[in-house]
């Protein structure tokens, strides 16, 4: 019996070494003094001062985060307006045809759905740039958003709804007072995994961002594609550091937000999007 | 009952205009667009085309093999660990572990891959150690499946654990007190009771997998072509979005087949 143990547990750090060690690997050679991926010539942190006299990657960074945060906040109002829409829908079949609608862009590979936007923005007649990339992020984050709350209001007391109606309240009231607070966790779910979606998108990016403008996966593809810049290892350092904090702010929030310890710790991964 | 529908309007407007606008619209346009010709006329030439070639179907089906290697591959790996992870006291923890590398952008796992296998890379320079020529690993077949399968393994697991931590531990109990021995219960018990889980993880690594464009053209030196890079390719490089929206059709009908075959069917016979 013991011996069996021992042999999981092997197997165990074996997948968790395979799991992490490309990423420590791109961490620890990002203070190498040298400029490749390989030999160790001695530490050095001239990669970040590489890193942060770049004013190109600054502003992609920026921007990075200005459409994950945007896109994030309009998802998340949207995907609630969606999920109080089909919560609040009695006809089951129009119920269910929303939730298959609302789950295609959750399912479709990356590569219809910026195929298919593209062809979108340009039969519109919509200029490809910042602006189609935060519409192309809400829209593939509001999905999500749906999933996340929808949940909540179903587990929401309906006599709370029934005595704030009973007491009065309006329709405004009713949902400022009474439904938000109670769906609050799901919509603050929603709102982080919509803001790791955006940051960890390439492939729809990819293809709606046109020339001028670039997002931080499209800028390391690019250079990639170049070759090895252990600028780009500085990089992933503090994107890993950004990750961990994210996961950890994510981890508390829907531990602490939810009584039902099952569900609460159960994490939604960024999915597929990104591949 | 006026106020009802009033509520329902204000939440319907901005949640349908999203499913009208960039839902419904993009499918249809897609479609649409592998139905024309460059001057816009109505024809079925893509489709004659793509099912015409050689080439398209060779490449189709090469796809379709990888993406099932792909899948094989991670499935054989996430199994134990998902079963193991289940195992452990605290378990919560060790799963976020394992979904924490999802959360770092794909690119830049990508991007280490390149580092580590280079000729002059890591593995080369470890493998020297043991008297092994450097090889050429990037480039190949075998760093292509190398680095999808990584990227896939923490959505393989994660549907599989969650299937076996429903897993009412008396059931496990009954079958050993019953006589089954450790592997009789694993595969009488714990397995058919986890495929939804297997199904699941199917499900989301299969399909990402058969539309993975940047892993071929950065560590596949462009050797596999899956379905996505050739929409990407036609879309973005050749500019025939014709062609491309027909392969597009192509990929979403070995999705949708994807997820009929996977589908969950016990959920199914309890709806009825």
């Amino acid at each position: 019996m013991k011996k069996a143990f021992k042999w999981s547990n092997l197997y165990l750090w074996f997948v968790f070494i395979l799991l992490y060690l490309p990423i420590f690997f791109l961490i620890i050679y990002s203070f190498n003094a040298g400029d490749v991926m390989q030999g160790w010539d001695g530490f050095s942190l001239k990669h970040y001062a590489e890193l942060f006299a770049d004013t190109r990657i600054i502003e992609i960074v920026v921007n990075t985060f200005l459409i994950a945060l945007l896109s994030s906040l309009l998802a998340s109002i949207l995907g609630t307006a969606g999920a109080l829409y089909i919560y609040d829908q009695r006809n089951q079949l129009i119920k269910n045809i929303f939730l298959s609608l609302n789950n295609i862009l959750l399912v479709s590979p990356d590569v219809i759905i910026g195929a298919s936007f593209l062809i979108l923005f340009t039969v519109v007649g919509f200029s490809l740039g910042f602006a189609s990339v935060l519409l192309s992020h809400i829209a593939f984050s509001i999905p999500i958003v749906v999933l996340m709350v929808l949940p909540r209001l179903q587990e929401m007391n309906q006599s709370l709804v029934a005595a704030a109606k009973d007491l009065g309240a309006n329709n405004w009231q009713m949902l400022s007072r009474v439904i938000l607070p109670v769906i609050s966790p799901g919509i603050l779910a929603g709102f982080f995994m919509a803001f790791t979606y955006s940051l960890d998108d390439f492939a729809v990016t990819f293809f709606v961002t046109g020339n001028g403008f670039s997002t931080l996966s499209v800028e390391i593809y690019s250079r990639a594609r170049q070759g090895v810049s252990l600028e780009i290892n500085a990089l992933s350092a503090m994107m890993f550091v950004v990750s961990l904090v994210l996961v950890l702010l994510y981890y508390v929030i829907s531990t602490r937000s939810s009584k039902n310890k099952k569900r609460g710790t159960r994490l939604v991964t960024p999915a597929t999007e990104g591949l | 009952m006026k106020s009802k529908q009033q509520r329902q309007l204000f939440y319907l407007v901005p949640y349908g205009a999203w499913l009208l606008l960039f839902v419904i619209a993009p499918l249809v346009l897609l479609l649409f667009q592998s139905l024309t010709n460059a001057n816009g006329g109505l024809t079925l030439h893509n489709y004659a085309v793509y099912f015409g070639s050689g080439t398209y179907l060779r490449m189709t089906f090469n796809s379709v093999w990888f993406a099932f290697l792909i899948t094989l591959i991670t499935l054989v790996i996430s199994y134990p660990m998902a079963y193991l992870l289940n195992q452990l006291k605290q378990k919560q923890f060790w799963l976020l572990l394992v979904i924490l590398p999802t959360w770092i952008n794909l690119l830049l796992k990508t991007y280490a891959f390149i580092g580590l296998l280079s000729k002059t890379g890591t593995v080369n320079n470890f493998m020297s150690f043991f008297g092994i020529a450097p090889q050429q690993l990037l480039f190949s077949d075998w760093s292509f499946l190398l680095v999808a399968a990584y990227i896939e393994i923490p959505f393989m697991i994660l549907p599989i654990f969650n299937s076996l931590a429903e897993i009412d531990p008396k059931l496990e109990q009954a079958s050993r007190d019953l006589g089954a021995n450790k592997w009789q219960t694993l595969r009488r018990v714990i397995l058919p009771l986890s495929m939804p889980g297997v199904k699941a993880g199917i499900q989301a690594v299969f399909i990402p997998s058969l539309s993975l464009f940047m892993i071929t053209r950065l560590i596949g030196g462009n050797r596999v072509i899956t379905l996505g890079t050739a929409i990407e390719e036609h879309f973005l490089v050749t500019q025939n979005w014709q062609l491309g929206s027909t392969i597009g059709v192509i990929l979403i009908v070995a999705m949708v087949v994807t997820m009929i075959l996977t589908r969950d069917r016990v959920k199914k016979n309890t709806r009825k």
